[in-house]
């Protein structure tokens, strides 16, 4: 058992917890938010994904211990109050879900990689490779690669109209 | 999982003393293989010792002609390197190429060469390039240093600290993912010396982890064309034989494989 803190979310946040516990399991279940899902436990389908120090990572691959002292970010810290994240309301906007379950991992995901390329820098290739890690058994995702183009596309507007 | 108990080393020194104390300790890297595994309960260890917050098992940098890369070093830090880019094009996308890009953030060079699995991409690599790999201990030959199917030349208490690879004229690295875990079935990485010589190293087939092919590293120095390997493949027997794949046809992608790395070079 050891102390793990963490900045979950922008608040510092301390819990004691079995050293073999998952992030995910430290998320979900120490602190209660159930937006982070766990979908295989496997690594394989990213329903998972939260940002760990602004990566992406599998939280069922990544004891809580690792991550004490690291800045941690899911999907319910991703919405500015209640103004959804632009790849949240991309998402709704385009149908980017059916079922719900893979959305969280998806969208964390589609952040970090619109984090990495730079926004509008994503084709549509790009982004189904780069999906490489997140699995959705309802959609095709057709609508989901809509969704983080079209996000993508107007992150790299607003970038533009700040400056 | 197990229980178990986690130790975050600040340097190589208190990673061996962690492990000399432990019952049953292992080294942590980022866990992509290690973890899962333990979730399974194929692995119990006592103790893990993080070994990937360690400063000088972190980076990457010039090293003569070639990269030393710390062994903690993420294969996303190594895919994104310019250094990298430039002085081993291969090795950048090889490991631009392992797992997804969550897997890439976390998994480790270092991590991933001491476990050998027999589909795991950098054997391919170290081989190719005739990396040296740094210890707490000594330096090892890669082809010294992987010694079977998940077997290393590592004493129990040793650490791999980092990896120098020497440049390459012309590297390339070309798999053949299964379609499900995305595991290498072949893989083939081609590394062409600035002398001329040519090394040829393959990964995912062999029941032996990573090995050479002698006939077309002979072939390419004379003549580094995806032509002169079309007729060359490893003997059957000794390949991995399973139900993604038999051992004939995993001799065939070996052929396929080295053909489209020489292209690529």
């Amino acid at each position: 058992m050891s102390k793990v803190s963490m900045v979950l979310n922008g608040k510092s946040v301390s819990a004691d917890a079995e050293d073999r516990t998952l992030l995910v399991s430290f998320i979900r279940e120490v602190r209660g938010l159930t937006g982070t899902h766990v979908g295989c436990d496997t690594s394989q389908c990213g329903a998972c994904v939260v940002h760990v120090d602004g990566k992406a990572v599998k939280a069922c691959t990544m004891l809580a211990a690792q991550a004490d002292g690291a800045d941690v970010v899911t999907i319910e810290g991703l919405a500015d109050g209640t103004a959804l994240h632009p790849v949240q309301a991309a998402f709704r906007e385009h149908h980017g879900l059916q079922c719900g379950f893979c959305t969280p991992g998806m969208i964390m995901s589609a952040v970090d990689m619109i984090n990495r390329h730079g926004p509008g820098n994503l084709d549509e290739k790009t982004i189904r490779h780069e999906l490489e890690g997140n699995i959705c058994r309802c959609t095709g995702y057709h609508n989901i690669v809509k969704a983080i183009k079209a996000a993508s596309d107007q992150m790299a507007g607003m970038a533009q109209a700040a400056e | 999982m197990y229980e178990t108990n986690y130790h975050r080393a600040g340097s190589i020194a208190e990673a061996a003393e962690l492990m000399a104390k432990a019952e049953d300790g292992k080294l942590l890297g980022g866990g992509q293989t290690l973890l899962p595994t333990m979730k399974q309960r194929l692995a119990a260890p006592s103790d893990l010792v993080d070994v990937t917050k360690i400063g000088e098992m972190n980076g990457i940098c010039e090293d003569g002609d070639g990269v030393a890369i710390g062994a903690a070093t993420t294969h996303a830090e190594v895919a994104a390197s310019d250094l990298v880019k430039q002085k081993i094009p291969g090795l950048a996308s090889l490991a631009g190429g392992i797992g997804d890009p969550a897997v890439r953030h976390m998994g480790t060079l270092g991590g991933s060469i001491a476990n050998n699995d027999p589909a795991a991409d950098y054997p391919a690599a170290l081989v190719a390039l005739g990396a040296i790999v740094k210890t707490n201990k000594r330096d090892l030959a890669a082809e010294e240093f992987f010694s079977g199917m998940f077997e290393t030349a590592l004493d129990e208490d040793e650490i791999v600290m980092s990896v120098r690879f020497p440049g390459a004229s012309a590297s390339a690295y070309s798999k053949y993912p299964n379609p499900a875990s995305r595991y290498a079935m072949a893989g083939v990485f081609v590394a062409k010396a600035g002398d001329g010589s040519v090394k040829v190293a393959v990964t995912g087939a062999g029941q032996d982890g990573v090995f050479r092919m002698p006939e077309m590293e002979a072939a390419l120095a004379s003549n580094f064309a995806p032509d002169a390997v079309a007729g060359i493949a490893p003997d059957a027997d000794g390949l991995l034989s399973d139900i993604h794949g038999s051992a004939a046809y995993r001799a065939n992608l070996v052929t396929v494989m080295a053909k489209r790395a020489v292209a690529a070079a």
